[in-house]
């Protein structure tokens, strides 16, 4: 009787380990929910949860497990996390890093270690190039590309004596770059200002005695926000247009900067007005779940979590098939909300990039589609990229 | 053209100046009269952005929501102090620079809780926006000559309340001996609480006035906390005289430096270069002269007790 007893128990031992086995696909996600520039980290966290709850706690007909923390965008906490999260939580996929030094720090070690990372934001170029890697997959852009894609707008559009202007650090000098690569001509005045600053009062007097017939900037966030309103305050929206990647013009921004951004042109993978039936989903569910316009960032969020789902139902949920959970993400077979989605062979999108305006619809401003920038476009260092 | 061009940055300089004299003036006081190390001013001048950006986007009017942002800035800076602050007075001053260290990620979080991650929009008055053209063929935004005219006006009313009230008696006599202004039975306690109400008011007011300038975002008082320290301990600390010089000062040296420093180098390096060169020396020019200060005057340039 106790022999049988102890069998039955061993039995219901070995049992429930296997069942652990087959457990649920467990996410780690390290984004900004804190401090400066946490209202990106919460819209990626958001669309993200939208797609797992759109499915009810499943991605791909499997149980998922998400485990979220706030990395404060601090590269040394970013990098806790993620050591945590590999080696406590046992995670199969990283995700969620919205900065590009933070990715920096965190992703060549994780990928090496045998994690998927999905970037759902950071795109840096040394990722995209030199330092691209099989278990590294960016769901939205190499951190050029909208850049690129206004430096052809303003080409286009026959703009012949340009200022830019951007932050003085790495990405904003990528910025400023990335526009020249398709503007071509040289821009009158590039000006490069202190990051996290607030006053822009002597770029704006710089720019008007420069009489530029164009003014490009990227200044993501807060510097936004200011930069927009002081341009509008000192009567220059109406002489010389503003052109800027859609950060600066986001649904999370535009409500903050007012109508000082109305008619500004700017560049997106994405828009919510784009005709796809992902899309329409997506903005829909979005507004019932959260209450508010989902943001660049939380179709970002949406679509890495869709793009995950698709290599967990090819794998049946096991995620000891790395190879062919490799595959599957490769393939990118999804309804990306932004219509045609495919990876490089570097593992970044190939995909159209778009020219908004910034209207006022119902009261809201944002942002309508006007024209195509680019259509299946890659990155400046996808042949820098030696993945095996 | 080149004049044109100065009289327009010295005038953007001089308005950076106002706009720091307002913070830095509240800090010094605190810091020179009551010894105390305040992080948390930069939270001051964040509740007053958002308070006034609240009551703007519930009314429209800009007056109300600097009319409530005063008197709410200052109650909160009021209720800080006599629950946190003043068990801290007898403390040095690592332990005050953790405790409002901690204020700061309270005033973030709870920021946070009640208006929500995003930026709140505040606009220019209807009646201060647009420009003027005080310099013919320069037009300059009405509001920032507007934050100018405020900051006149406050260094008057501080000039006279510290020299010809009773009130500014008795700052002044606790900033030279706070030990002997008690023991002649003045209520230390509450001129302590007025001291700091009033420094809150006025970063409240700071804040109100930036709003429609910056981001009302959770820390925008951040990167401006840091600048006004460097003000105050280039003017002395405790010193209003100093703290108005001192945010000139910076105020001057940090606009005209971003607005000349590249075109300068662009004289004998390639654009690229200038560009770099001048917008890292600039980053690093009132630090520079922070460092000049205090080698030649270390108590700085107007301390208050000599």
């Amino acid at each position: 009787m106790m022999k049988r007893l102890l069998i039955l128990l061993t039995a219901t031992l070995f049992l429930t380990a296997s069942w652990a086995l087959a457990g649920p696909v467990k996410i780690g996600m390290i984004t900004t929910l804190s401090g400066g520039g946490s209202a990106l980290g919460i819209a990626v966290r958001d669309g993200f949860k939208l797609a797992i709850d759109q499915e009810g706690g499943k991605l791909g007909g499997y149980p998922v497990q998400l485990i979220v923390d706030d990395d404060s965008r601090k590269p040394d906490k970013a990098k806790q996390i993620a050591n945590r999260f590999m080696k406590r939580d046992n995670v199969d996929i990283l995700t969620g890093i919205i900065w590009s030094n933070l990715a920096i720090t965190v992703v060549p070690k994780a990928v090496r270690e045998g994690v998927f990372y999905i970037s759902p934001n950071a795109g840096p170029s040394l990722l995209a190039g030199k330092g691209c890697h099989e278990n590294y997959f960016n769901v939205a852009w190499q951190n050029d590309n909208l850049h690129e894609a206004m430096g052809q707008y303003v080409k286009d559009n026959n703009f012949k004596k340009v200022f830019i202007l951007a932050p003085n650090y790495p990405a904003g000098k990528d910025a400023l770059r990335g526009f020249k690569r398709f503007y071509k001509g040289k821009p009158i005045a590039e000006v490069y200002t202190k990051l996290g600053q607030k006053d822009y009062a002597a770029e704006l007097v710089s720019i008007r005695s420069a009489k530029p017939d164009a003014v490009f900037f990227f200044l993501p966030g807060g510097m936004g926000i200011s930069f927009i309103k002081q341009y509008n305050q000192a009567g220059l929206t109406k002489d010389i247009p503003l052109f800027g990647p859609a950060f600066s013009f986001d649904q999370t921004i535009l409500s903050a900067v007012g109508n000082a951004a109305l008619g500004v042109m700017n560049s997106s993978q994405w828009n919510k007005d784009i005709d796809n039936p992902a899309n329409k989903r997506f903005v829909a569910d979005f507004k019932k779940a959260y209450g508010r316009l989902p943001s660049l960032y939380a179709s970002q969020g949406y679509d890495a979590a869709r793009l995950i789902a698709s290599a967990i139902k090819a794998v049946g949920g096991d995620m000891s098939k790395k190879d062919a959970f490799r595959k599957a993400l490769r393939k990118a077979d999804f309804d990306s909300v932004r219509g045609n989605f495919k990876f490089g062979p570097n593992h970044y999108p190939v995909q159209d990039i778009y020219i908004r305006k910034v209207v006022e619809d119902d009261g809201v401003l944002t942002n309508r589609i006007v024209t195509k920038a680019f259509t299946n476009h890659s990155d400046a260092y996808v042949s820098q990229c030696k993945m095996k | 053209m080149y004049l044109l061009l100065f009289c327009q940055q010295f005038l953007n300089g001089l308005q950076f100046g106002v706009m720091l004299f307002l913070m830095a003036s509240g800090l010094t006081l605190i810091f020179g009269i009551m010894d105390l190390i305040n992080l948390a001013h930069g939270s001051l001048f964040m509740v007053g952005a958002y308070l006034c950006a609240t009551v703007f986007q519930q009314t429209g009017s800009f007056m109300l929501g600097l009319l409530v942002a005063l008197p709410g800035a200052a109650l909160v800076g009021i209720v800080v102090e006599v629950f946190v602050l003043r068990t801290l007075y007898a403390r040095d001053h690592l332990d005050q620079v953790l405790a409002t260290f901690g204020l700061i990620l309270f005033f973030n979080e709870l920021t946070k809780i009640i208006w929500g991650p995003r930026a709140l929009f505040l606009d220019v008055p209807e009646a201060l926006s647009g420009t003027i053209e005080i310099i013919p063929g320069a037009p300059y935004p009405t509001f920032r000559l507007a934050i100018i005219v405020v900051g006149i006006i406050v260094a008057i009313f501080l000039y006279f309340l510290i020299t010809r009230t009773r009130l500014g008696m008795l700052i002044r006599a606790s900033a030279t001996n706070r030990e002997m202004v008690g023991a002649l039975g003045v209520n230390v306690n509450l001129l302590y609480t007025l001291v700091f109400g009033l420094g809150a008011l006025l970063a409240g007011l700071a804040g109100a006035m930036a709003g429609p300038l910056f981001a009302v975002e959770v820390g925008m008082g951040e990167d401006i906390l840091i600048l006004t320290f460097v003000v105050i301990v280039i003017g002395g600390i405790g010193s209003i005289r100093g703290a108005l010089v001192g945010a000139i000062l910076v105020g001057l040296i940090d606009t005209l430096g971003r607005a000349f420093l590249p075109a300068l180098f662009k004289l004998f390096l390639d654009p690229a270069t200038a560009d770099g060169v001048g917008a890292s020396l600039d980053s690093m020019a009132i630090y520079i002269l922070m460092a000049l200060v205090l080698a030649w005057k270390p108590r700085g340039l107007l301390p208050a007790h000599e």
